[in-house]
């Protein structure tokens, strides 16, 4: 594995009394494609939260680009460079595409490239530059991920963090935007992607983490786990 | 052995989604039967559909032979269901005993406060809380907390529990302690309904297990065939038609 961006490590976390991760490790490796699969509720999405800040975490560590940044606010996590694609998308919808891409480049890392940024986006989405007036609520799922994915980008990430990006989504979609993420990969983007469709995810990541009842349950890069029978007892415990 | 419960095409819309869709399955005397599913499968509806937190659209609820459907959650409890909640409902302000108490007043037996007392410490020491009868109950643990919410349905003194999620959030030790009271609760002649995301405690524990996809029953049967179904497997591990296209293309 090639040099970590993030690594999480020990990382407890929880909401209210409920623990949900019990001391997990893992890293997203620089310029490469990672994801983490698991079934429903074993904390896959609280990882991610965790990882960005909107959520404190209960114990261990967060390490971004060499640094400690456990108790790093989430705009300053952006700020320098870690950007998050929310579950559901979570756009402005009534907001439009470009005031959209605004709001995403918010952060000062995103701020003094702007027009080449906005100009970068609409090439990887072309569908975004001709709908660029037209209002995000009134998107199509496809469309919205789009949306929502070139916003994260529109804060220059280092890191981008995509959270269920294949939910909801019609295949010809996901195929799209698979392809996307392909491209940004080759420029040099560092991925970490949260995937339900646990054969989507070994198809396309470098590098994945099984997690089930918020511990990891096992690693590796897909070609390996794929032939491992025991995926199926982290998400059906037998 | 004969059913304890029977649900009979049990439907529910929540404002044209449907939650749960002719959903039909029983709990025979003396098992254990576990509802797994991908969230949103609609199994907390399920629970509240059974116990009469909601009527359903259709279908039929029938407990101990009596038809309950739609009949309200006190009545449920005093024909001899019980429930414990996902997010933990306890008194706060009153003691573990008091809580206990509460349960065992108005449960199947209709107990007076003194007996019902006596069965509120019977049970508070059945789930290992009986050095904590004092405790109010928001001085508890989550550990504590989840095993009062337990006790506090035992008290009613059910002939059926539903348990939902009850080894959500403790750790691997009192996980272990919880599936022992669990089977103890069994052995003592309880029948048992449960909601669990921990998937090898509920595979351990489930005499049968029922899947819930999507409102509807995706597959009914022995822990180890339920985990060999192609159905269900690809259910929670997603299709994998979708990943070959990509490779294909």
């Amino acid at each position: 594995m090639s040099e970590a961006i993030l690594t999480l490590e020990s990382l407890e976390a929880g909401y209210g009394e409920v623990q949900v991760l019990w001391g997990i490790s893992l890293g997203a490796a620089r310029g490469k494609l990672t994801t983490i699969v698991g079934a429903n509720g074993v904390g896959k999405t609280t990882a991610l939260r965790a990882a960005v800040g909107s959520i404190r975490p209960w114990g261990g560590r967060i390490v971004f680009k060499g640094d400690d940044v456990t108790r790093l606010a989430p705009h300053l996590k952006a700020a320098r460079g870690l950007a998050l694609v929310p579950e559901g998308r979570q756009l402005f919808s009534a907001m439009s595409v470009e005031e959209n891409l605004e709001m995403g480049a918010y952060a000062k890392h995103g701020e003094r490239s702007y027009a080449s940024r906005l100009e970068h986006v609409y090439e990887l989405f072309p569908r975004l530059k001709e709908r660029r007036r037209q209002s995000a609520g009134t998107f199509s799922g496809g469309e919205q991920q789009m949306l929502a994915i070139a916003r994260g980008l529109m804060s220059d990430p280092d890191l981008l963090i995509i959270d269920e990006l294949s939910l909801g989504l019609a295949p010809v979609v996901v195929h799209q935007i698979f392809a996307t993420l392909k491209t940004l990969k080759e420029d040099g983007l560092s991925i970490l992607l949260v995937e339900q469709n646990v054969h989507l995810a070994f198809a396309l990541s470098d590098y994945a983490y099984v997690l089930a009842e918020g511990r990891l349950f096992t690693e590796g890069p897909p070609e390996k786990l794929e032939a491992m029978p025991e995926i199926r007892r982290a998400y059906l415990g037998l | 052995m004969s059913a304890l419960l029977e649900v009979e095409g049990l439907s529910k819309d929540f404002g044209g989604l449907r939650a749960v869709d002719a959903l039909s399955f029983s709990v025979r005397e003396g098992a254990i039967l576990g509802l797994i599913g991908p969230n949103g499968a609609g199994k907390s509806t399920v629970f509240n559909l059974i116990n009469g937190v909601f009527a359903p659209d259709k279908g039929r609820v029938v407990f101990r032979g009596e038809d309950v459907t739609g009949k309200p959650p006190y009545l449920v409890a005093r024909h001899g269901l019980a429930r414990t909640n996902q997010i933990v409902q306890p008194f706060a302000n009153m003691s573990v005993l008091e809580n206990c108490t509460v349960g065992a007043c108005f449960g199947r037996e209709n107990l007076r406060l003194a007996r019902a007392r006596e069965a509120a410490r019977e049970t508070a020491a059945m789930v290992g809380l009986d050095d904590r009868l004092d405790t109010l109950a928001s001085q508890l643990t989550i550990a504590g907390k989840k095993r009062l919410e337990l006790a506090r349905a035992l008290a009613a003194r059910p002939t059926l529990l539903l348990l939902d999620e009850v080894l959500a959030g403790l750790n691997p030790t009192e996980v272990e302690h919880m599936i022992g009271i669990i089977r103890r609760i069994r052995d003592g002649g309880v029948s048992i309904l449960m909601i669990e995301h921990l998937m090898q405690a509920i595979m351990s524990l489930s005499d049968s297990i029922v899947v819930l996809n999507s409102g509807a029953k995706l597959a009914e049967g022995l822990p180890a065939e339920v985990a060999n179904d192609p159905a269900v497997i690809e259910a929670y591990l997603g299709d994998p038609d979708l990943a070959a296209k990509l490779r294909a293309a």
